[in-house]
């Protein structure tokens, strides 16, 4: 009986140990996940590096210009800074759609680069294990490379986007 | 030794300012040799670097200022006279000490530079005590010979033992301790020689000079650098002010929209007229602060031109020439960040004039030009821009010369070379690899310089522009556009868009009956006055949505750039305004017709039209403007080419309405409250012909509709009927002030709402019949 007490210290320490390698393996596999943001445009969820959003606001007023291609709606104003907004839904080639309580303007940057794009709606935020994502279908290569890879989580599968490709004037 | 790094920085920006103004002083002295104030602020400059430098104990620096006090003293004096010889010298020493406050900065000492300033100190030496230059170098190079030290400097230490790097450590404390003790020597003499000089300034009034009664006073008024009350900022932290701005600009707006919203609830209450106060007065704040931090980043352009009298004065020299640099304009405001940018090209294209522009003093003789050849530097803003000029009196450029050297060099092809107009071939010496230069000189004439110009100007979207007469001279023209600079504006609406218009390109507004519009080789012409004018639709170049029909007059603004003009026809003229001319992001760089956009006060973004491009956009519009005006605008003829808009909250309310006016056969399109009616207005779906309002509505109220509705074009004159239980004078008035056409009070019979809506639309009696 009395060396239950010992016992339990021993024990008690090899739990202590266990858990400290969960952690350490979980810090370690974290090395590895990549933080997401999801949205909704048309009907399919896509997603981007947290990184690269700069803010996400609700839709304010924009101003056209002139001799740009459709998609670029024209540019606001946020906080002083003038920028380009894109209506994802018509770059991708779908049906323009009236703005709901839930459209939003993600603001993504990539190095010097900010571009507000037009979203239907959000998701959630992603943490997901970057041996999740795979690379693109060939088929989807072919789109201008806009697709980075295919997060695939339990119930559903995410196109992740390539925010530099996204951000890249091509007219 | 945080302190001494921050010392030390400060030494730094203040020297290199010194030295900045002591170049340009010293040109200016080679001029007027007797100027006496001039040689005793540039005393002063050599005085304050070498008293800083040796309490911060940079050595080299402080024996390398030392010397040049020296000479700068006698001279000052009047014992020595400041010859070119010496100013050669002079200058070279400058050269010097430029490279080791270089070094400073780079590496935080002056110890281990491979700077030798030794030949230079004895140069000054020869020269304070009198000596002619061909004697220095004589001197100097058997100096040379008998000085071991020099060759010392130059071991490579890479290639030693430990030992000898040891042994060489060694020696060099030993020989440093000497030099401490020399120095500290040096020091005792220096400072009895600054109290001599002190005893010597003193003595200095009762000489029977003009400017001597009071030589401190008119000192500190010549030298601009003591006038100007300047504090060194970073430029980062001016970024961070602008920053912090946006964001009180953001919390500015917020405060305004809730003070709206509180205004409607509480109307009428007390402590709605302070609030008012205070939020206008942050507003008015807030403003002027962000243009006030914006204008702190714009500096004048005499920051970079002050370079270039030492610059000609050198290269005169070299070359042989005789050449004079006159400048002007350089209080010109430009963006820090493209004065930054604009210095080396510059430096190019006036090193290019020096060399191939401007000819020899006897070659100018014979050709019967007066022998000093001259260049003019010279900055100005037009329009948006901001145009640098650098204007030589040289031979001038040779097209045949240059389509030939361009075609040897394999840089275009034969077929281009005779398809090439003078300008393009002028646009040849931007070629990589281009030179006409017979011989490559020190100076120029390896084929980079111009290629670097061209690529400076085009990061900062600037145009270069030459024109050049053979035998007469060169200008070079670049015109770089202001960002971030702030212009005033004529701001034009077209449609429901606004556009701003740089003032300085609008030479008039007229206001003009489409009649007066007539057509010449498929262009729209107006005759005003004596002058035929282009005239060109701004909606037909953004290619702007037509929402409403213009009417018969129109107002023209009338725009010039160089020596063409067009007529640009708007629908309305908003007004005159200051704008912040702002980059539209690396994502839409470059828009045709759009040189930059804008804030306005109300946040909205206005986009800049770029003169340049309208006047070529123009050119590919063939609308007949007055045909398309006579073309029949939509007329109504039945009743169901009519819509009406109800706006009620109350369900009942709107039912009787519609039932009411169902008789009439016209579309109705109702909204529940001013948020969802403004949506319907402003998505252009509906033509309407009336507007049914209901006062007291939630989230926004009838009144705040009202007066949403008529900021747009389009609906400026359309009818609205309020239709309310409140029969007060007081919101009567109010309806009236925002724009109410009609006041029907509840109840009221269907017959007078019919009655009223019908003659508001104007649809006829006999139409309803049918």
């Amino acid at each position: 009986m009395n060396n239950n007490p010992l016992k339990q210290i021993l024990k008690k320490q090899e739990n202590q140990s266990q858990s400290l390698n969960k952690e350490t393996k979980e810090e370690f596999e974290s090395e590895n996940i990549v933080q997401l943001v999801g949205f909704i445009v048309g009907e399919e969820e896509f997603a981007i590096p947290i990184l690269n959003i700069q803010e996400i606001i609700k839709p304010i007023e924009y101003t056209r210009v002139p001799g740009v291609p459709e998609y670029v709606m024209g540019v606001f104003n946020l906080r002083g800074n003038v920028i380009p907004l894109i209506d994802l839904r018509r770059k991708f080639n779908l049906p323009p759609a009236e703005q709901t309580p839930e459209t939003r303007y993600i603001v993504m940057k990539h190095e010097d680069n900010i571009v507000g794009f037009i979203i239907d709606k959000l998701t959630e935020a992603i943490r997901m294990n970057a041996d999740k994502i795979e690379t693109p279908p060939e088929n989807l290569q072919k789109e201008k490379g806009m697709v980075q890879g295919i997060g695939k989580r339990e119930d559903k599968i995410i196109t992740i986007l390539k925010v530099d490709a996204l951000l890249k004037r091509d007219f | 030794m945080e302190d001494m790094r921050e010392i030390i920085e400060d030494f730094l920006i203040e020297a290199f300012e010194l030295i900045d103004q002591i170049d340009q002083d010293l040109v200016e002295l080679e001029n007027n040799p007797e100027d006496l104030e001039l040689l005793n602020s540039i005393f002063r400059v050599a005085h304050t670097i070498k008293g800083s430098s040796s309490f911060l104990n940079f050595d080299v620096l402080t024996k390398l200022t030392h010397h040049m006090e020296d000479v700068l003293n006698k001279a000052r004096r009047d014992e020595l006279k400041m010859t070119p010889e010496v100013m050669d010298v002079v200058l070279e020493s400058i050269d010097y000490m430029k490279a080791l406050l270089q070094e400073i900065r780079d590496t935080g000492s002056d110890q281990n530079s491979s700077i030798d300033i030794d030949e230079i100190c004895r140069k000054l030496d020869a020269i304070s005590n009198g000596k002619e230059i061909e004697e220095i170098s004589e001197e100097k190079k058997e100096q040379e010979e008998n000085n071991p030290q020099n060759s010392e400097e130059e071991i490579d230490y890479s290639n030693m033992s430990k030992e000898e790097i040891e042994a060489e450590i060694e020696k060099l404390l030993k020989k440093r301790k000497e030099e401490d003790k020399k120095r500290r020597e040096l020091k005792k003499a220096q400072k009895k020689l600054e109290d001599k000089n002190k005893k010597e300034e003193k003595k200095e009034p009762p000489k029977p000079k003009k400017e001597s009664p009071k030589p401190k006073k008119e000192i500190q008024k010549s030298s601009p650098s003591s006038l100007e009350q300047t504090i060194r900022v970073e430029v980062k932290r001016l970024d961070h002010l602008m920053n912090l701005i946006g964001e009180l600009v953001l919390g500015k707006n917020r405060l305004l929209k809730i003070y709206d919203d509180v205004e409607e609830r509480y109307e009428g209450e007390k402590f709605l007229e302070e609030l008012n106060q205070v939020v206008s007065s942050i507003s008015v704040v807030t403003t002027d602060l962000q243009i006030a931090v914006m204008k702190t980043r714009m500096l004048p352009i005499a920051k970079v031109f002050n370079k270039f009298p030492r610059l000609v004065r050198d290269l005169s020299r070299e070359l042989n020439k005789d050449i004079e640099l006159v400048i002007s304009g350089e209080d010109t405001e430009l963006d820090k960040s493209i004065i930054e940018e604009i210095g080396d090209p510059l430096v190019h294209i006036i090193r290019n004039s020096c060399d191939h522009g401007i000819e020899s003093a006897d070659e100018r003789k014979m050709l019967g030009k007066p022998p000093k050849g001259r260049i003019e530097l010279k900055a100005y803003n037009e329009g948006n821009q901001i145009v640098i000029e650098v204007r030589d009196d040289g031979k001038g450029l040779d097209p045949e010369i240059l389509k030939q050297k361009a075609l040897e060099k394999g840089l275009i092809s034969e077929r281009e070379a005779q398809n090439m107009g003078v300008k393009e071939a002028f646009n040849l010496i931007f070629k990589p690899g281009f030179s006409t230069a017979k011989q490559v000189t020190n100076v120029s004439g390896r084929g980079v310089g111009m290629d670097v110009v061209k690529t400076n100007i085009e990061k900062l979207n600037g145009i270069i522009d030459i024109d050049s007469e053979l035998g007469k001279g060169t200008v070079i023209k670049l015109k770089i556009p202001l960002t971030l600079a702030i212009i005033q504006s004529l701001l034009v609406g077209v449609q429901e868009e606004y556009y701003a218009i740089p003032l300085a390109s609008v030479l008039e507004t007229v206001r003009i009956s489409l009649e007066d519009i007539y057509m010449i080789e498929g262009r729209n012409v107006l005759r005003l006055r004596d002058e035929i004018l282009y005239l060109a639709r701004l909606s037909d170049i953004f290619g702007v949505e037509q929402v409403y029909d213009t009417s018969e007059h129109a107002y023209v603004v009338v725009i010039g750039l160089a020596e063409s003009k067009l007529g640009i026809i708007v629908d309305s003229l908003i007004g005159q305004e200051e704008i912040v001319i702002k980059s539209m992001g690396d994502y839409l760089q470059g828009i045709e017709g759009i040189a930059g956009a804008t804030i306005r006060g109300d946040g909205r973004v206005t986009l800049i039209v770029d003169i340049a491009a309208l006047m070529e956009l123009s050119k590919n519009i063939k609308t007949n403007i007055v045909e398309e005006a006579k073309r029949p605008k939509k007329v109504k003829n039945s009743p169901s080419d009519y819509t009406v808009l109800i706006v009620d909250d109350s369900k009942t309310d709107r039912a009787i309405m519609k039932k009411a006016l169902s008789k009439l056969g016209i579309n109705i399109v109702e909204a529940t409250n001013g948020v969802e009616a403004l949506t319907i207005v402003k998505s252009n779906k509906y033509d309407l012909d009336t507007i049914l309002v209901d006062i007291e509505m939630p989230r926004m109220d009838g009144y705040t509709l009202a007066s949403e509705i008529k900021k747009y074009s389009r609906y400026k004159h359309i009818p609205l009927i309020a239709v309310t239980s409140r029969t007060s004078k007081s919101d009567r008035l109010r309806g009236i002030e925002v724009g109410m056409t009609e006041y029907i009070t509840k109840p009221y019979s269907p017959e007078y709402l019919v009655n009223t809506v019908s003659r508001n639309i104007k649809l006829t009696t006999t139409e309803m019949a049918k």
